[in-house]
C-alpha cells in the first residue's frame, strides 16, 4: 500500500544530502527540513539514494518451474537487491510466446507487488528458432511487450534474425540476443583457454559469440532494427559493439554482474555454482568488459537471475545447470567491482541499471531520474558497510550464488516501489500491506 | 594420503614414495604366494560409471592381494535425469562403510565432486574422470619408464633428462594429461605430438612442447614413445579426414619404430587400435612395454590403497595428496 514518506538525509546519487516526500506513489517534494504530519520517516542518513533499479534479463520460472522460483519468490529477491522492475525471460514451461502467457505473468507480478513484473516474449515458437512467435500479439497485448529474446538459444538462422529485427519495427520492439553459435558450442563446459585444457572440460570459445553478435550488428544495420545483445563476456564482443556503435549502428550491450568480478579460475574446484552460461570468461576479459561498461560501450548492466533447485548444482559439473542467482548480489558486485575501483560513480550506476534498462526496454515509470512528479521508485543502498554474502541474503526459492562465503561491501537497507515500501532496514516486508 | 584425484598436484617426493612402494610391491608378487594380510577388513569400492575391465580388474587385483574386501559397483547413468545421483550413490556407499572408492567417470571433475562434497568419508581414488586425468595410469607408466631404465636399481631415482614423446588425441585424453603433469614433475621432458585439431586450444601453461609432425619428434630419438588410443568416433566430428590418414601421419609403423634409437621404448595403455595408432611390428616388439605396463599398473594400485589405507590417515591433520 502506498503511503506518504519522508526520507531524510539521503545522498542522492551519492552527491548532496536531501530530504524526499513521497504521496501518494509519486515524489512530491526534495528539500532540506521537510515533514509531513502522520507520515512514515525513513532516516537515510548516509545512504545512496538511486532510482529504483531495472533489471533486463531475469529468470522468474513461472509458470513451470516452481521449485526453482516463482514470480513471488523471485520479485521479493528483486526488492531485496534494490530493484522495482524485472524483465522476465520467456523460458518458461509453457514458453512465453503468446499474448496468453505474459498476460499472466504481467497479472502475478501485479499481484505479488513487490516488483514490476515486464514479460519478454521469445522470438521463435518455443524458441525453437523455427518460425516467428505472435510478436504482434504480444505487443498489443496487455502486456505491451516490447524486448523479444529466445534466450539459453540464439536465434542462429540469420533469415529468421533478419526477419526479426526487420518485425519488430512496426511497434518500436528489440531483439535481446544471446549470442552463442550452437555449432561452435556444442558440449561446452565452460571458457575455452588455458583452465578448460588442463580440467578436461570441453570448451565454449569466445568467438562463438563474438562471431554472432558481429553478425547480428551488420544485420541490424542492414535492415535499420534495434538490436540488444545480451551478457556480453569476452573483449572481443566489447571491441565489435564498440565498432558498431562508432558506425552509428543501433545497438545497445549488456553485461552481467559476475562478468564484471567472476573469473574461469573458479572453476578448477568443479564448484557447479560457477556454472553459467556464458561462461566465467579469463580476468583480460573481465578488465574489458569493465572498461567497456565505464565508457559507455556497455549500456547496462543485467543479472540474468537463473535460479536452479539444489540437485541441479549439487552433482558432477558436467551434469550440473547453467545459472546463477543475482538479482540480491547485484548492486554489491557492481558497487565492488565497478565503484570501488573508480571506474564509475553513483550516478553512472543509476544510468546502467536503472534508466538504460528501462528505456532498451520501453518501460515507462521506471528509470526516471528523482525528480519532483517522477513516480517514487527508489532503492536507498548503504556504501559504508560490508560484510560476508551468506545464505541469508537471499530471498528466492534458490540459493545457486557464486558469492556465498565472499565479501561484498554495501547492504540495501531500503526499496521504494511505487510508493510501497518492499525493503525496510535491509529486510523484505513480509506483507506488503492490505 | 587422503586422496589421489590428479597428478597437477602431486608432488614430487609423493609421486616417488608411490613409486617406491610399488617397487616393494612388485617384489611381493614375485614369490609363491602373492596375497598380503595389509588391508584385512578394509572395504575398497570399485565404483564404475563408465565401462573398463581392464582399469577395474587391475584394481580388484590389486586390492584383493592386499586381502581388502573389494565391491565392484557399475552404476548406470551420472545425472537427476539418468538414474541415480552422484550423491545418492555416494550416501549409499557411505553408509555401506566404504574405506576407500575408486572411481571411474565420464564427467571431468566428477572424483573431486565426490571427494569435497562431504557426502562420503572414504578416501577416493580417480581411476580416470572424463578427459581430465588418470593419475595411476601415469603412475605406472613412469615406473614402467624408470623400471627399463634403471632396473633394480630404481628406487629413489627421478626421470630426470629422459625425454619422453606421447602421440595422439591429447585433447580428450585423460592419460596425456595425468602424464604431462606427473612425468615433468619427476624431471622428464615431454613433447607432444598431435594433429593441431586434436591438441587443446591454449597449452601454454603445460610443461610440454607441442608438435604436429611425428617424424620430426622421432628424429630427436626419444627415450619413450607413448601411443595414445584414437577414438574412431572423432573421424565423424572432422578432427581428421579418415584413418588412413590419420594412421600415415600419426601411426607408429614399422618403419618408424625401426628408426628409433637402441633401448627406446614403445607405450601404449590399451586397448590397442593395431594399424591404426600403432602397428603390430611395433606393439609386439621388444621395445613394446605395453604388457609390463599392465603387470606394474598392479604394483601401483597396489601402493596407491596401500598408502591411502594402511596405518595413519592424513586427514584428521587437513592434510591432503
Amino acid at each position: 500500500m502506498s503511503e506518504t514518506l519522508v526520507i531524510t538525509g539521503a545522498q542522492l546519487l551519492g552527491a548532496e544530502s536531501a530530504d524526499i516526500i513521497v504521496e501518494n506513489g509519486v515524489i512530491s517534494e526534495i528539500g532540506s527540513g521537510l515533514t509531513r504530519a502522520g507520515a512514515r520517516v525513513i532516516d537515510a542518513a548516509g545512504l545512496v539514494a538511486l532510482p529504483g533499479l531495472v533489471d533486463l534479463h531475469t529468470h522468474l520460472r513461472e509458470p513451470g518451474y516452481e521449485a526453482s522460483e516463482t514470480i513471488l519468490t523471485g520479485t521479493r529477491a528483486a526488492a531485496a537487491g534494490g530493484f522495482t522492475a524485472v524483465f522476465a525471460m520467456p523460458n518458461t514451461s509453457p514458453v512465453a510466446d503468446t499474448a496468453g502467457v505474459v498476460e499472466q505473468e504481467l497479472a502475478l507480478g501485479e499481484a505479488a507487488g513487490y516488483a514490476t513484473v515486464q514479460p519478454i516474449g521469445a522470438v521463435t515458437v518455443g524458441q525453437k528458432g523455427e518460425r516467428l512467435a505472435e510478436l504482434g500479439a504480444m505487443a498489443t497485448s496487455r502486456a505491451q511487450v516490447r524486448v523479444f529474446s529466445d534466450d539459453g538459444f540464439c536465434v542462429f538462422d540469420p533469415l529468421i534474425m533478419r526477419r526479426a529485427l526487420e518485425y519488430v519495427k512496426s511497434f518500436d520492439g528489440v531483439i535481446a540476443q544471446h549470442a552463442q553459435d550452437p555449432r561452435l558450442t556444442e558440449g561446452a563446459q565452460m571458457n575455452e583457454g588455458s583452465v578448460s585444457a588442463e580440467l578436461g572440460l570441453a570448451g565454449w570459445p569466445a568467438v562463438a559469440e563474438e562471431s554472432i553478435i558481429a553478425r547480428d550488428v551488420l544485420l541490424a544495420e542492414h535492415v535499420g532494427s534495434r538490436l540488444h545483445v545480451c551478457h556480453l563476456s569476452t573483449a572481443g564482443s566489447v571491441d565489435i559493439i564498440r565498432w558498431a556503435k562508432k558506425r552509428g549502428i543501433n545497438v545497445t550491450a549488456e553485461v552481467t554482474p559476475h562478468h564484471l568480478l567472476l573469473t574461469d579460475e573458479l572453476v578448477r574446484g568443479y564448484d557447479a555454482r560457477y556454472k553459467v552460461n556464458p561462461p566465467l570468461r579469463r580476468q583480460e576479459d573481465v578488465l574489458a568488459v569493465r572498461e567497456g561498461l565505464a565508457d559507455g560501450t556497455i549500456d547496462i548492466v543485467a543479472t540474468d537471475h537463473a535460479p536452479h533447485p539444489s540437485e541441479h548444482k549439487a552433482c558432477e559439473w558436467q551434469a550440473a545447470a547453467n545459472g546463477m542467482v543475482g538479482l540480491e548480489s547485484a548492486l554489491r558486485v557492481v558497487h565492488q567491482s565497478m565503484v570501488q575501483t573508480g571506474l564509475i560513480g553513483w550516478a553512472d550506476v543509476a544510468r546502467v541499471m536503472s534508466a538504460a534498462p528501462a528505456r532498451i526496454g520501453r518501460l515507462a515509470g521506471h528509470g526516471t531520474p528523482l525528480e519532483v512528479g517522477q513516480p517514487a521508485q527508489l532503492a536507498l543502498y548503504d556504501a559504508s558497510i560490508a560484510g560476508v554474502f551468506t545464505e541469508s541474503d537471499l530471498h528466492g526459492r534458490s540459493v545457486n550464488s557464486p558469492y556465498l562465503g565472499r565479501d561484498l561491501p554495501g547492504r540495501v537497507q531500503f526499496t521504494v516501489h511505487g510508493g510501497v515500501v518492499t525493503v525496510a532496514d535491509g529486510a523484505v516486508v513480509a506483507e506488503l500491506g492490505a | 594420503m587422503r586422496h589421489l584425484l590428479d597428478t597437477k598436484n602431486l608432488d614430487r617426493a609423493t609421486a616417488l614414495r608411490i613409486l617406491d612402494v610399488a617397487e616393494d610391491m612388485a617384489d611381493t608378487q614375485s614369490r609363491e604366494v602373492k596375497k598380503l594380510p595389509t588391508l584385512r577388513g578394509k572395504t575398497v569400492v570399485n565404483l564404475f560409471f563408465e565401462d573398463s575391465t581392464r582399469t577395474r580388474i587391475s584394481f580388484e587385483a590389486a586390492a584383493k592381494r592386499l586381502s581388502a574386501d573389494v565391491i565392484n559397483f557399475a552404476a548406470k547413468g551420472s545425472s537427476v535425469s539418468k538414474g541415480e545421483s552422484l550423491k545418492d550413490t555416494a550416501q549409499t556407499l557411505e553408509a555401506i562403510g566404504a574405506d576407500a572408492v575408486v572411481v571411474r567417470h565420464p564427467s571431468s571433475g566428477a572424483p573431486q565432486t565426490l571427494a569435497t562434497s562431504g557426502w562420503i568419508s572414504a578416501g577416493v581414488v580417480n581411476a580416470g574422470d572424463g578427459t581430465h586425468e588418470h593419475p595411476t595410469q601415469a603412475l605406472l607408466d613412469a615406473y614402467t619408464i624408470r623400471k627399463r631404465r634403471f632396473g633394480a636399481d630404481s628406487r629413489g631415482r627421478d626421470l630426470s633428462g629422459i625425454r619422453v614423446v606421447i602421440v595422439g588425441d591429447v585433447l580428450h585424453s585423460r592419460v596425456a594429461r595425468s602424464n604431462v603433469w606427473l612425468l615433468s614433475t619427476l624431471g622428464a621432458e615431454v613433447t607432444l605430438v598431435s594433429p593441431p585439431t586434436l591438441v587443446p586450444q591454449n597449452v601454454s601453461l603445460w610443461p610440454a612442447k607441442v608438435v604436429y609432425d611425428l617424424d620430426q619428434a622421432l628424429a630427436d630419438g626419444p627415450d619413450a614413445v607413448m601411443m595414445l588410443r584414437i577414438q574412431l568416433e572423432r573421424m565423424n566430428a572432422a578432427y581428421f579426414p579418415t584413418e588412413r590418414e590419420y594412421s600415415r601421419r600419426w601411426g607408429l609403423d614399422a618403419l618408424r619404430v625401426a628408426g628409433l634409437p637402441d633401448g627406446s621404448i614403445v607405450m601404449h595403455p590399451g586397448p590397442m587400435n593395431r594399424g591404426l595408432e600403432i602397428s603390430s611390428e611395433a606393439a609386439d616388439s621388444a621395445r613394446s612395454t605395453v604388457l609390463e605396463q599392465v603387470t606394474n599398473g598392479v604394483s601401483i594400485r597396489m601402493a596407491v590403497l596401500y598408502l591411502l589405507l594402511a596405518g595413519e590417515r592424513d586427514n584428521e591433520r587437513g592434510g591432503d595428496l
